[in-house]
């Protein structure tokens, strides 16, 4: 599989990233580069294993429902680029 | 006595408690040597006075007899470890000037044992990258010149915290670990870095890069103080549900130099064909210093090795791609307006991002998208698991495996920039660590043609820290590595 | 034309509307699905937030098990499938109330699988709808577009609580069945408990799917209406677009597959404005968390611990108490009226107490804003005024006012139904004599409606009326009744 430039285009918008134009023929031929070499696992049988999600074997632990958290609205909004009182502020969003 | 900042962890442990001299006095002392060394690029903020504050309440309970196992200790913290009311950047411009209000477990347990903060050291890019050269900051230099006084980068993506530590800039430095940011620096700078199995040591408050991935560690002078830092930095941690529950053991209780009967593994697929005849030789030294010590070699086999760079490839850009997507410029960091919403998330992240970062969550994108996840994503995981059966096959003929950290020494800096795949190859020995989440340990054991370090790897059961301790200060005892670099950059 | 009244005719013949659901269910927990931050409604903005809901860097989730439980407890309710093996993951999408740029949510292992509920038609008929999974995901904050001229504004209080999407089959064929099902939802999850049901806060929210087809022909094009807050708004939705597009087609137009609006201003659906980039989620499993995973004897202890749901509730209604079925759905549509009418139907005639509970009470509590547990006359002065109907001593119609008495004077003053039929001397009336005398009265003084009658037997309900308005309302009626017709010689 090879990637084209409609196809990093693609994929520069859904990971929001900002691509110029000119910007595309030398990122689609580095991620041909890093999809060619990673494409050597084709090599390996798998059939049947697992899925290797995460390392740990135990069991998930489950927490208390309590209310431990929360109650600081200033320190949530602290580093915020931009606010209005209590909420945080992005460019208009049309639904 | 020797000054103040060359003492290693330990030395300077017992010296406080002794009272030799004062943790004012050593933070002191390091404070200076940390303002000289600007050259080195390692430390990205320092924190000075908090270090004083830090060092004088450490005094008081020397004085009063109520000191932690670390009270005193001026050590340096990547800045991928969130610290309370400190800049916090993971060495991305992203991050703006980021200021968290809370303290990763990692570090909190640090200061709840006594150490003292003199900074945050640089890194590359939310930890992508093996040279440090992917840092909002700049690359870090490594202490050690080449021959022909040429920079060389420190390794990564722990660069700063590898070269604090072999330049005396702090007694140990915090670092992380995905594919090798704590071996392969380690052996770059002639230090010794451990990376713990994966669920030891908590990871809440530490930027996640690739959250199957990730484990902090140490990175220190000597083998015992590795041991020594790690008592403090594991601990279960109820809010990261990654974290093990298991007690704490006595790191340094464990270093009792005795291997005898141990069956070490030389894994045969580690000896690929590109390995310089020097790291051939060191490899077989270690064999060599293990055997004299009353150690069996065993051969064993990895088979699914040439298959971990790949696989890790493929998982830790995926994982990336969706643990940066918080870095949106809503809530926090750099924000570059745009003509809409969309328009302001892309021109934030174009500009917030370096390369490194764009090109591995762009793959990681890719990775997970429809019509791929299956033919990237899942093969992937399965491979991973057939490199953890790897490991445990092996393990039912050996107890700790042995092989060279790295496949070169340190290179100049710019000259694997522009090439991401060679770069990725520096991780060829380590990453098959983290994806089976075993624990790893790079100990200096020799110089190569130039006299630079060149570290080797010690691979341990999951959980089996004592054990990879106990050879690793065998070895280090055995290789007598004591090469300090030429202080070039003090000025 | 149509003989399933289910068709909508069209210009070109008739159409099958088909919906599937997709409701989000707000569980009822203190805290988050995966942080320690309240759940409270109504608290100031962003003071609801842990760092965790903030997507801070470095920040975890661990797993609320109260939510899980409600999770199990809502699927055993459902008659589903419960999986003791479950996996989150994230669902990869940018949004400003979406703080960690994906959602945990569960996608190909869900902890609930199949499962089926009944639902009740107006008609009294009752259709089986499939539920096709119950998983467990974290809710979005709040965008509030409408504050500023070029700003949106984000308040994460609702970011991370938990939530239950319970998805159906596409089994609904018409507006009144996509209500029914949402009701019966709603009551299952109120009676389970695990969801407040609150849709005008918006602890519940439904997505519709609509597709129209011809009967018979594979399902067509849908579109999803996002968020409809109420059940009226919801067959209001479904009426407009179904119409929308059967409009569409018949125009020689195709549906587009796209998520709408449901404007409850003007009763219209929209297409949503923001870019309909092809949905690329980019489902993988959450490496933050772990499986989720319990035994069978956990879900057994949840099952064990299940109250009676509406169904089964229904069910003995019908059998034990003799009530139609219509009644009996119309008593268990909530908990609380159930339990209401079966304190009342305490030793009394059921089928009486019935009406009087959805005629009198429900109408009262409905006309005073009042809900169940207010309400100023308890179960037991109902059961008590049934039975002064049962015995004859007041006719239905004073037990009518005696209970508007009741109601008006409240629980505290309150007296019960004897006392003041008693104390205003509401008696009924069962003296055959006193209503002969009565009867007699009334015909004497109206030879010209006694010749009227018997030429109409109708007017005899004339006579009834004068005699009991002599009688002040409390002779027996059947009494008054059978004497009228035998004195005008109608009763042969």
């Amino acid at each position: 599989m090879s990637v084209d430039e409609k196809t990093v285009r693609r994929i520069a918008t859904l990971a929001r990233i900002g691509v110029r134009e000119e910007e595309l023929p030398a990122l689609a031929k580095e991620l041909n580069t890093i999809i060619g070499f990673v494409e050597q696992l084709s090599e390996v049988d798998t059939e049947g294993v697992k899925p290797f999600t995460s390392p740990v074997e135990n069991t998930m632990r489950w927490r208390e429902d309590a209310v431990t958290d929360g109650g600081y609205a200033e320190q949530v909004l602290a580093n915020a680029p931009a606010k209005d009182d209590e909420y945080f502020a992005v460019p208009k969003v049309v639904e | 006595m020797s000054k103040l900042t060359d003492l290693n962890l330990a030395q300077a442990r017992d010296g406080l408690v002794s009272k030799a001299f004062s943790a004012v006095e050593l933070t002191q002392a390091h404070i200076e040597r940390v303002e000289a060394s600007d050259k080195l690029n390692a430390y990205v903020l320092k924190t000075p006075e908090k270090a004083m504050q830090m060092a004088k309440a450490s005094d008081a309970k020397i004085a009063s007899g109520t000191h932690g196992p670390l009270e005193g200790l001026p050590i340096g913290v990547k800045d991928l470890f969130c610290t309370q009311g400190v800049r916090t950047t993971a060495s991305s411009k992203i991050l703006g000037d980021f200021i968290p209000p809370y303290e990763s477990t990692v570090t909190q347990n640090l200061w709840t044992d006594g150490a003292v903060l003199l900074g945050k050291l640089n890194n590359d890019e939310f930890a992508m990258g093996s040279s440090n050269e992917t840092s909002c900051f700049g690359p870090v230099n490594n202490p050690y010149q080449g021959a022909n006084g040429e920079n060389l980068v420190p390794g990564g993506s722990s660069g700063g915290s590898s070269a604090a530590v072999a330049a005396r800039l702090g007694v140990a430095a915090t670092a992380t670990d995905t594919g090798g940011s704590i071996r392969q620096p380690a052996a770059f700078t002639g230090t010794v870095g451990l990376k713990p199995t994966y669920g030891r040591c908590s990871r809440w408050g530490v930027v996640a890069f690739a959250s199957s991935l990730d484990q902090a560690g140490p990175i220190t002078q000597t083998v015992r103080d590795a041991a020594i830092m790690l008592g403090s930095m594991a601990s279960f941690d109820s809010r990261d549900t990654t974290s093990v529950a298991r007690d704490v053991p006595n790191y340094e209780a464990a270093l009792t130099g005795n291997i005898k009967g141990l069956r070490v593994g030389i894994p045969k697929e580690y000896r690929v064909d590109t390995m310089p005849a020097e790291i051939e030789a060191l490899w077989q030294q270690g064999m060599d210093w293990l055997k004299q010590a009353g150690a069996e070699i065993v051969d064993v086999s990895l088979p699914h090795t040439k298959y971990a760079l790949p696989a890790y490839y493929i998982i830790a850009p995926a994982e990336a791609s969706s643990n940066l997507a918080r870095y949106d410029g809503v809530r926090y960091g750099v924000r570059q307006e745009g003509v809409d919403i969309d328009d302001m998330y892309a021109n934030s992240r174009a500009a917030g991002f370096g390369d490194e970062v764009k090109r591995r969550v762009m793959v990681g994108t890719y990775a997970l998208s429809a019509g791929y996840y299956d033919a990237y994503y899942v093969k992937a995981l399965q491979v991973r698991r057939l490199i953890a059966e790897d490991f445990n096959r092996a393990y039912e003929k050996c107890d700790v495996l042995l092989t060279p950290t790295t496949p070169s020494a340190a290179f100049a800096v710019g000259k694997e920039v522009e090439d991401p795949l060679e770069m990725y190859l520096n991780d060829v020995f380590t990453v098959t660590v983290n994806l089976a989440g075993l624990p790893g340990l790079s100990v200096p054991a020799g110089l190569d043609a130039h006299g630079l370090p060149l570290g080797l790897q010690l691979i341990g059961k999951a959980f089996d820290e004592e054990q990879l301790l106990r050879v690793g200060e065998v070895l280090e005892t055995a290789a007598g590595f004591t090469t300090r670099p030429n202080e070039w950059w003090s000025a | 034309m149509a003989s399933n009244p289910n068709l909508i005719a069209g210009a070109t013949g008739d159409w099958e509307v088909v919906m599937g659901l997709e409701i989000h269910a707000q569980i009822a927990s203190q805290s988050k699905l995966f942080s320690g931050a309240s759940t409270e409604f109504g608290a100031l903005p962003n003071s609801q937030v842990s760092l965790v809901d903030a997507a801070m860097p470095g920040m975890l989730p661990v797993i609320n098990a109260y939510c899980v439980e409600q999770a199990v407890r809502t699927g055993l309710g459902l008659k589903a499938q419960v999986n003791n093996y479950s996996v989150f993951d994230r669902k990869n999408y940018f949004y400003p109330d979406l703080p960690q740029g994906y959602q945990i949510s569960q996608f190909l292992q869900p902890i609930v699988g199949e499962g089926a509920i009944e639902i009740d038609l107006p008609d009294g008929a009752v259709k089986t709808i499939g539920v096709e999974r119950l998983h467990l995901e974290q809710d979005a904050g709040k965008s509030l577009h409408d504050q500023h001229p070029s700003q949106s504004f984000v308040d994460l209080n609702r970011s991370g609580m938990a939530l239950m999407e319970i998805v159906s089959h596409p089994d609904m064929r018409s507006a009144a069945e996509a209500q029914a099902y949402v009701k019966k939802i709603r009551a299952i999850l109120r009676y389970l408990g695990t969801c407040d049901g609150n849709m005008e806060q918006g602890s519940l929210r439904a997505d519709v799917n609509v597709s129209v087809r011809r009967p018979g022909d594979a399902l067509g094009t849908r579109c999803e209406i996002k968020n409809v807050n109420s059940i009226r708004f919801i067959g209001q939705a479904i009426e407009y677009e179904a119409r929308r597009q059967i409009d569409l087609i018949e125009d020689g137009g195709v549906v587009q597959q796209q998520t709408r609006l449901f404007d409850p201003k003007n009763g219209e659906t929209r297409a949503m404005r923001s870019k309909e980039e092809a949905h690329d989620y980019r489902y993988f499993p959450d490496p933050d968390l772990l499986p989720l995973e319990f035994d069978q004897a956990y879900v057994d202890a949840i099952a064990k611990d299940l109250p009676e749901l509406p169904d089964d509730k229904k069910a003995r209604f019908i059998s034990d108490y003799n009530l139609s079925p219509y009644d009996a759905s119309v008593l268990v549509s909530e908990a609380e009226n159930a339990a209401f009418f079966e304190a009342a139907a305490e030793g009394q005639d059921a089928k009486a107490v019935a009406n009087m509970v959805i005629g009198s009470v429900f109408a009262g509590l409905n006309k005073a804003g009042l809900a169940i547990a207010e309400s100023p006359v308890t179960p037991k002065q109902v059961g008590q005024l049934v039975g002064l109907i049962s015995d004859d001593t007041v006719s239905n119609s004073i037990a009518k006012e005696v209970f508007e008495m009741m109601f008006d004077e409240g629980p505290d003053q309150g007296k019960d139904a004897a006392v003041i039929v008693e104390e205003k001397g509401l008696k009924q009336v069962t003296d055959m004599g006193a209503i002969e005398a009565a009867v007699d009265a009334v015909i004497a003084a109206n030879p010209d409606k006694v010749t009227q009658a018997q030429e109409r037997p109708k007017m005899a309900g004339w006579f009834v009326g004068q005699v009991m308005q002599a009688t002040g309302g409390k002779a027996n009626p059947q009494a008054v009744n059978k004497l009228v017709m035998a004195k005008l010689g109608l009763d042969s």
